[in-house]
Order: C-alpha cells, then sequence, then structure tokens
C-alpha cells in the first residue's frame, strides 16, 4: 500500500516523532511503499539542523534524513509552520534577511496543500502527535 | 438528518478552544486549504473544540489574531457543513443556538457514520 504520514509532535518533547519514525520503518520493511512524511504544527522542529542531542539518545533528524535516502522518502515541512517557529531554508532565510538556515536537507518546505494531495493520492495517511 | 452530512473528502476534527495553544488555528488553516484546493471539507467541534464557536470572543491581549475572524470566512470557502458532538457542547452545558455559526449536533452513535462517510480525516 502507499502510505503518508502526518507528524505533529516536536522531537523529545512527545513520543510522537519516535513512534512515527518507527512505524515508517516498519512500513517499508513490510514492502509498502512510504511517499512522504509531512511535518505540521509543533512536528516541523523535526527538521532542525541544529538538532544535538546527547549521543547514547536517537538522532531524530538524522534518522528521518536517512529513511530519506534508503528509500527515497520526502520530508515535507509546512511552510507557514516552519517560519513562524524559526525553521528556514536558504530561499526563506534570503527573503527574510536571516543568517544561515535551520532546515536540514532533504527536509523541503512546502505547502499544506502538499498535505491534502497527500491525503488524496495515497491509501493511508496515518497521523502522529502529542 | 441528511446524508449529505456524513459525506465528504475531508473531515478536519478541531478539539482545541481558541486560546491557549495553536490547534485550532492550525486546524482550520489545513481545512481552508483543502477547500481552496476544490476538496469537500466538513468540520467537526469536539469537546474543548466547541469553545471556537462561542460567540463575542476577540483576539485577546496577547497579540494572536484569534480564530473567530477566520470561522467567519468558512461560507466563502464553501466550507458549510459544520458539526458539532453533543457531549462537547453538554460538557460546557452549551446549547446549539448559543454559538456564532449555524452548527448541526451529532450525537455519540451518529460520529461513526460521520467518520466513515469522508475520505480522509485530520484531528487537531
Amino acid at each position: 500500500m502507499r502510505y503518508a504520514i502526518l507528524l505533529m509532535g516536536a522531537p523529545y518533547s512527545d513520543q510522537a516523532s519516535h513512534s512515527a519514525l518507527r512505524f515508517a520503518r516498519a512500513l517499508v520493511d513490510r514492502g509498502h511503499h512510504l511517499e512522504a512524511v509531512f511535518f505540521y504544527h509543533d512536528g516541523v522542529y523535526n527538521a532542525a539542523r541544529l538538532a544535538a542531542p546527547p549521543q547514547d539518545e536517537p538522532h531524530l533528524v538524522d534518522a528521518w534524513a536517512s529513511l530519506s535516502f534508503e528509500h527515497q522518502v520526502s520530508l515535507q515541512v509546512c511552510i507557514a509552520a516552519a517560519l513562524r517557529r524559526g525553521l528556514l531554508d536558504e530561499r526563506e532565510a534570503a527573503r527574510h534577511g536571516k543568517e544561515g538556515t535551520s532546515v536540514q536537507p532533504p527536509f523541503e518546505l512546502t505547502g499544506l496543500g502538499q498535505l491534502v494531495d497527500l491525503g488524496t493520492r495515497c491509501d493511508r495517511l496515518v497521523t502522529f502527535g502529542p | 438528518m441528511h446524508d449529505h452530512l456524513y459525506d465528504g473528502d475531508l473531515l478536519v476534527i478541531l478539539r482545541h478552544g481558541p486560546h491557549g495553544s495553536s490547534w485550532l488555528k492550525e486546524g482550520l488553516d489545513a481545512a481552508l486549504v483543502a477547500a481552496a484546493f476544490g476538496r469537500h471539507v466538513s468540520l467537526l467541534f469536539m469537546g474543548e473544540g466547541v469553545m471556537a464557536l462561542m460567540a463575542g470572543q476577540q483576539a485577546g491581549p496577547l497579540g494572536q489574531k484569534g480564530t473567530a475572524a477566520t470561522l467567519d470566512m468558512l461560507e466563502m470557502y464553501d466550507i458549510e457543513t459544520l458539526l458539532v458532538d453533543e457531549q462537547g457542547l453538554s460538557l460546557f452545558d452549551l446549547s446549539c443556538d448559543e454559538l456564532m455559526l449555524e452548527v448541526t449536533c451529532v450525537s455519540s452513535a451518529e460520529l461513526a457514520r460521520v467518520l466513515s462517510g469522508h475520505r480522509l480525516v485530520l484531528t487537531f
């Protein structure tokens, strides 16, 4: 089946990100196709380039990036939710006159329309939230 | 109750009040975007979410925009199916006619049909 995940919990604050990541891994292990993970609400913090958790804890940002590289999963971050929370890519940083970027590639800023599109195109959209 | 109330492309469930967190605002944003993309969107106000429909709410002193203005725009976006969970209303001792928009009350028993009648459900 074609799946998409909607993640709305902040990393380390809630269980949501850990659960979503394990669910994502389980999906691809079972041979399903995970099309994309959409990050909304506080879930956008999963894309934080500067996250530096202790070494003996799971590194969620890197874990999402690895999943994306290994299985061509698109990591889509709601741009409106991200900008408010200080998550900017190169283009947005330039547009807002900010130095540096805070979104980790391959996460990409995109619109809520993409979430609607995923929900329509995929067989299942599974939400993880606090 | 007419059957079309139970059907649609997207059901957005709103379970948070208008103040204290951005859940309601971000849930409504998702509903508006989906409607702008031509989807048939229904809203279901559940639990504390019914407080969103109390009349006379303002932006408040924190400089946040508030959600009443967004709710007023729903009709413009063709979001016409507004459902309120009866239990949520009774939780706050409210009745349908005290709310700022015309809504349809649904019982717990009817909720299952509402959920299964929508292709996609997003909960905020």
